[in-house]
C-alpha cells in the first residue's frame, strides 16, 4: 500500500474563492493509500513547503500530490522540496486545480467536486510513479557564430576569451558587416573603421576562433550541447592557403566597372576583388557572374577568355576550377548574428506589401540615396574620398534633405515597426554634412525624434541647436526630379505650413530589415521568427538573447533593429549564456524521455517515422559471438523531447515515456 | 500661404540670425514643447501663441511673424521664460521681434496697441510714473477709441483710483535723462 501525502493550496483567494480546499483535503485524505492530507493558504511559500517536508519525514511518505497551480509554475519548487527531504523528486506530482478548475468555474460546489476528481486522478498516477534519475549528456564546448558583423565578432571574441572554441561563419568575403561601411558613429563621432578593424584582426588571429569567411551554414542537426553543423565554403576561385593578399590580380583585372557592394553601388570594383582594403581575411574572390573567363565558359567558349589574374599571381593561388567545399563541425551552442539590410525603395521585394515607393521615384532619381550610401560618401575611404558629392553630376550639394521613417512606421506598406537607429544617424549625417560643407543647409523631415540612449538626445539636439540643421515635423509626400534639383514636397505640422524645398541631394533613412535568407536559416536551426523575419527571442523581457530552441542564441539586428552599442551588449549577453552552458561538464535533462523495451520491440520503426525530432536510432542486437540477431529501435535521450508520439504509434506498446507510461495515464483517467 | 498649395520656403537666414545678434538668443533651441503657450495669460487672445511665433522664426517666415498682432499682446510677464525647459527666453524673443517690426514699419503694430505703448511711454517720460487720467486721455486721442470703457470712469473716480492731477516722482529728471540716453543710442527720438 502506498503512503501518499496530499497538499491542497488556496493560492490566496485564487483557488480558495471557488474551491472548498478544506473539503478537498478531507475527501482526498480518505482515499486508500493516502496517509496525510492538508490544506494551506500558500503552499509554495516557505512554511507551505515546510509542511510537505515535515509530512515526508513524519509519515514516511512515498509519494506527494500538490493540488495547486500549473506544474509549469511550481512543479520544480515542490520537487526540489521533496528532493531536499530525501525523496526522489519524480514521485511528486501536481494536480492543477487553479488554471484547470478555480479560474474557469463559478459554481463552488461543482468546482470543489472537480478539484477532488483531479486530485484523485493524480493520486492514482503517483501510486504508479517510478523514481527517475535526470539524464546527463556531454557538452561539446565549441560554439558556432553565424554572421561576422560587429555582433558576431563580439560574441566570438567573448566566447573565445572565456575559454570556448568558436567557429565564426561569414557569408561575405570579409567579416566586418555593416559597421565597416560606416564613416563615423553616433553619439561620439568616432571613426567606425578605427574602432572596428582591431576587433576584426583580433577575431582572425585568436587561437580559439576559426574564421570561415565566404561560407554559409548548409545544414544543422542535433540538440543543445551536441549540434552537428555542415558548412559550405563557397568557391573563392583563390586558394587561401597560397594567397598572400598582394593585390596584383586586382590591378590587372580588365573588368573594373562592376558596382561595388561595399560602396553601395557608388564605387566600382574589379571581377577579382577584396571588398575593402582592410578586409579580413585579405584574400580576394572572383565574382563569377562578372568575370570574363567564367562568362566565356558559360557561353561554351573553348578558348580561355581571360586569365590575367592567374598569369600575374606569383604564388599560383588563382584556381578557376575550385568548387564549393564542405566542413562538418560539432558544436554545443549556436549564436545567430546575421544582422540587417536596408529596405530598398526600388520595387524589388518579393513581398505583397514591400513594393517600394513610387512617390519617392522607386530609386530612379539619381540624387536620392539611402543612409548607407551617405555613409560611403562621408567616409574618408569612400568613393569620393570623404567629399560629399552627389551621384548625378558630382557637384557638392548646398541644400540636402534627409527623410526619416522611409518604410518604417508605415503599416500600409508592410513595416509597422520603428527602425530605431535612423533618428540618430540622420542627426549624425546632418553634422557630418555641416562639417564638410560649411555653407550648406541640411533639412530633416521627421515624425518624432526618438533619441533614447546615453548621450543620444543631447546629440540630436546638438545637430539642431549648434550645427544648424532645420528639422521639419512631417512626412514628405513626394519627390520629383526638376532640372538639376529634387523637389521635396513636405509639410511642417508645427507651423502648419506646407513646404517645398529644391534639394540638391535627398537622403532616405530607409527601414532596417533582416537579411535576405533569414527564414531559411531559421528553419534550418528550428528557431522561430516574426512576420518581418526577425528572429524571435524566447522572452521579450527576461530571455532576450535566447531563442525558443535550447542552445541557440541570438544577437544584434537579426532580432530587431539595433544600433552598435545594443548589438554589442546583446552579443556579450549571448556569449555569457554560451559560456554559462559550457561551464557545465554535462547537461542535466529531465528524464521524461521515451524508452524502448528492447526485448519486445519488433523493429518496425513506425516510431522513427513519426518522431519529429529524429531521436529514434537503430540498434543492433548481437549474440555473444557477435552475430547480428535483430535490429531494434533506440531513443537518443539527448534528442528526445518527450512528446510521446512514438508511444501512441507503437503497435506492440513497447516504447513508453518515462513518467507518463500507459499504466499511469490509464489509472489517472479511470480515477476521474 | 494656403495649406493645400505648397509654397516654397523663404530661405531668409537673417531673421534667426538677426534675433541672435539683437538678443543673443538661439531660436533653434526651441523644441516646440508648448509649455510657454500653455502658461501664457494672453495666449487665448493671441492669433499665434508664443511657441507658434517661435516656430515661424525658426522657419524664417519674417513677414508672417513681424506682422502678427500677437507680438503686441505680450505683457512681458515672463512666465514663459521662467518655465522654458531649454532656456529659450520667449519673452525676450517677442521683445526683439517688436523691435524688428518697429524698425521695419512702425505701423505694423495695430493702432490700439501702438497708441497704448506710446501713451504709456509718454507718461513715464513726463512724470516718471503713470498719471492714469493723462494716460487715458492720451490713449483715447491717439487710438480714436474715445468712448471705450467710458462707463468705468465714474466708479474709478469715486473709489479714488483716478487722480485728477499728476504726481511726479522725485527723480523725474533722471528718468528723462534715461530717455535721452536711449534716444541718443537709437539715433532718433522715442516716439510719443
Amino acid at each position: 500500500m502506498s503512503r501518499i501525502g496530499v497538499f491542497v493550496c488556496h493560492c490566496g483567494e485564487n483557488i480558495g474563492r471557488t474551491v472548498d480546499c478544506a473539503d478537498v483535503a478531507q475527501s482526498l485524505g480518505e482515499l486508500p493509500g493516502v496517509v496525510h492530507a492538508a490544506d494551506y493558504k500558500y503552499m509554495c511559500s516557505d512554511p507551505g513547503q515546510q509542511l510537505v517536508k515535515q509530512a515526508i519525514a513524519d509519515k514516511q511518505l512515498d509519494g506527494v500530490v500538490v493540488a495547486a497551480c500549473s506544474p509549469r509554475m511550481h512543479e520544480k519548487t515542490f520537487r526540489r522540496a521533496c528532493s531536499n527531504q530525501g525523496m526522489n523528486p519524480y514521485l511528486c506530482e501536481m494536480a492543477n486545480i487553479r488554471e484547470h478548475c478555480s479560474w474557469i468555474h463559478e459554481d463552488r460546489t461543482k468546482a470543489t467536486e472537480k478539484a477532488i476528481a483531479l486530485g484523485r486522478a493524480i493520486i492514482e498516477k503517483v501510486k504508479r510513479n517510478q523514481p527517475l534519475q535526470p539524464i546527463r549528456i556531454p557538452i561539446e564546448r565549441r560554439a558556432l557564430v553565424i554572421g561576422g558583423g560587429i555582433a558576431g565578432i563580439q560574441a566570438a571574441l567573448d566566447i573565445a576569451d572565456g575559454g570556448g572554441e568558436v567557429v565564426l561563419v561569414e557569408r561575405e568575403p570579409s567579416i566586418g558587416g555593416h559597421m565597416s561601411q560606416l564613416s563615423e558613429t553616433f553619439p561620439t563621432l568616432d571613426c567606425s573603421q578605427c574602432i572596428l578593424t582591431p576587433r576584426m584582426v583580433e577575431a582572425y588571429q585568436h587561437p580559439r576562433i576559426k574564421l570561415m569567411a565566404y561560407s554559409e551554414v548548409d545544414a544543422v542537426s542535433g540538440y543543445i550541447g551536441n549540434f552537428n553543423v555542415k558548412i559550405r565554403h563557397k568557391a573563392r576561385s583563390v586558394d587561401d592557403t597560397k594567397c598572400n593578399g598582394c593585390g596584383e590580380c586586382q590591378k590587372v583585372c580588365p573588368n573594373k566597372k562592376i558596382p561595388s557592394e561595399f560602396e553601395q553601388g557608388l564605387g566600382r570594383r574589379t571581377a577579382i576583388y577584396v571588398p575593402f582594403p582592410q578586409a579580413v581575411p585579405n584574400i580576394p574572390v572572383i565574382d563569377r557572374q562578372n568575370c570574363a573567363l567564367f562568362k566565356g565558359r558559360a557561353k561554351g567558349l573553348k578558348k580561355q577568355a581571360c586569365g590575367k589574374c592567374a598569369e600575374v599571381c606569383g604564388r599560383q593561388a588563382v584556381n578557376f576550377d575550385q568548387q564549393d567545399s564542405f566542413t562538418s563541425v560539432k558544436v554545443g551552442a549556436i549564436v545567430v548574428a546575421t544582422g540587417y539590410q536596408l529596405y530598398s525603395i526600388a520595387q524589388k521585394q518579393a513581398h505583397e506589401l514591400l513594393q517600394g515607393y513610387g512617390e519617392y521615384g522607386y530609386g530612379t532619381i539619381p540624387d536620392v540615396i539611402d543612409g548607407l550610401q551617405f555613409e560611403r560618401l562621408a567616409s574618408a575611404s569612400g568613393p569620393t574620398g570623404g567629399k560629399i558629392l552627389r551621384p548625378s553630376d558630382g557637384k557638392e550639394p548646398k541644400k540636402i534633405v534627409f527623410l526619416s521613417c522611409i518604410g518604417s512606421r508605415d503599416p500600409a506598406k508592410g513595416i509597422s515597426y520603428c527602425s530605431k537607429i535612423c533618428c540618430m544617424y540622420v542627426a549624425k549625417h546632418t553634422m557630418l554634412y555641416r562639417h564638410k560643407v560649411h555653407d550648406g543647409q541640411a533639412f530633416v523631415f521627421y515624425m518624432d525624434i526618438r533619441a533614447a540612449g546615453k548621450g543620444y538626445d543631447e546629440f540630436a539636439r546638438r545637430a539642431i541647436e549648434e550645427e544648424g540643421a532645420i528639422y521639419l515635423r512631417g512626412r514628405v509626400s513626394k519627390l520629383e526630379r526638376a532640372s538639376d534639383v529634387v523637389k521635396v514636397y513636405g509639410t511642417d505640422t508645427l507651423s502648419g505650413e506646407n513646404i517645398v524645398i529644391d534639394a540638391d541631394l535627398v537622403v532616405l533613412a530607409t527601414a532596417m530589415r533582416p537579411q535576405p535568407g533569414i527564414e531559411s536559416l531559421a528553419q534550418k536551426l528550428s528557431v522561430s521568427y516574426d512576420a518581418h523575419g526577425f528572429i524571435n527571442e524566447a522572452h521579450p523581457k527576461l530571455r532576450p538573447v535566447e531563442t525558443n530552441t535550447a542552445g541557440i542564441f541570438v544577437a544584434g539586428a537579426c532580432q530587431a533593429p539595433r544600433d552598435i552599442p545594443d548589438s554589442v551588449s546583446m552579443a556579450s549577453g549571448a556569449a555569457t549564456k554560451v559560456l554559462g552552458l559550457f561551464s557545465n561538464l554535462e547537461l542535466e535533462r529531465e528524464p521524461t524521455v521515451a524508452v524502448v523495451d528492447e526485448a519486445g520491440c519488433a523493429g518496425c520503426f513506425h516510431c522513427e517515422r513519426v518522431c519529429p525530432y529524429g531521436a529514434v536510432e537503430h540498434k543492433d542486437i548481437r549474440d555473444r559471438k557477435g552475430t547480428l540477431i535483430r535490429v531494434v529501435a533506440n531513443v537518443n535521450k539527448g534528442v528526445c523531447q518527450g512528446c510521446g508520439t512514438c508511444q501512441a504509434t507503437c503497435p506492440s506498446k513497447k516504447v513508453e515515456l518515462q513518467g507518463f507510461t500507459d499504466e499511469q495515464i490509464y489509472a489517472a483517467i479511470s480515477a476521474l | 500661404m494656403s495649406a493645400s498649395e505648397p509654397v516654397p520656403t523663404h530661405h531668409d537666414p537673417s531673421l534667426s540670425g538677426e534675433i541672435n545678434k539683437l538678443t543673443g538668443l538661439n531660436v533653434a533651441a526651441c523644441y516646440q514643447c508648448g509649455k510657454c503657450s500653455a502658461g501664457c495669460p494672453m495666449a487665448a487672445e493671441m492669433p499665434r501663441k508664443p511657441h507658434q511665433l517661435l516656430r515661424l522664426v525658426q522657419l524664417n517666415q519674417r513677414q508672417a511673424v513681424l506682422s502678427d498682432s500677437s507680438l503686441w499682446l505680450c505683457l512681458t510677464c515672463e512666465t514663459c521664460t521662467s518655465r522654458c525647459p531649454n532656456q529659450v527666453d520667449p519673452a525676450r524673443l517677442i521683445d526683439g521681434l517688436r523691435e524688428l517690426a518697429f524698425q521695419q514699419d512702425p505701423t505694423l503694430a495695430p493702432l490700439k496697441q501702438r497708441a497704448f505703448h506710446q501713451a504709456f511711454l509718454h507718461q513715464i517720460k513726463s512724470h516718471g510714473r503713470v498719471f492714469e487720467l493723462g494716460l487715458v486721455v492720451d490713449y483715447k486721442l491717439k487710438s480714436g477709441a474715445l468712448l471705450d470703457d467710458a462707463l468705468q470712469a465714474p466708479g474709478m473716480l469715486w473709489r479714488g483710483k483716478l487722480a485728477l492731477m499728476p504726481n511726479n516722482i522725485e527723480g523725474k529728471a533722471e528718468v528723462r535723462r534715461i530717455f535721452e540716453a536711449c534716444e541718443h543710442v537709437a539715433g532718433e527720438e522715442i516716439p510719443s
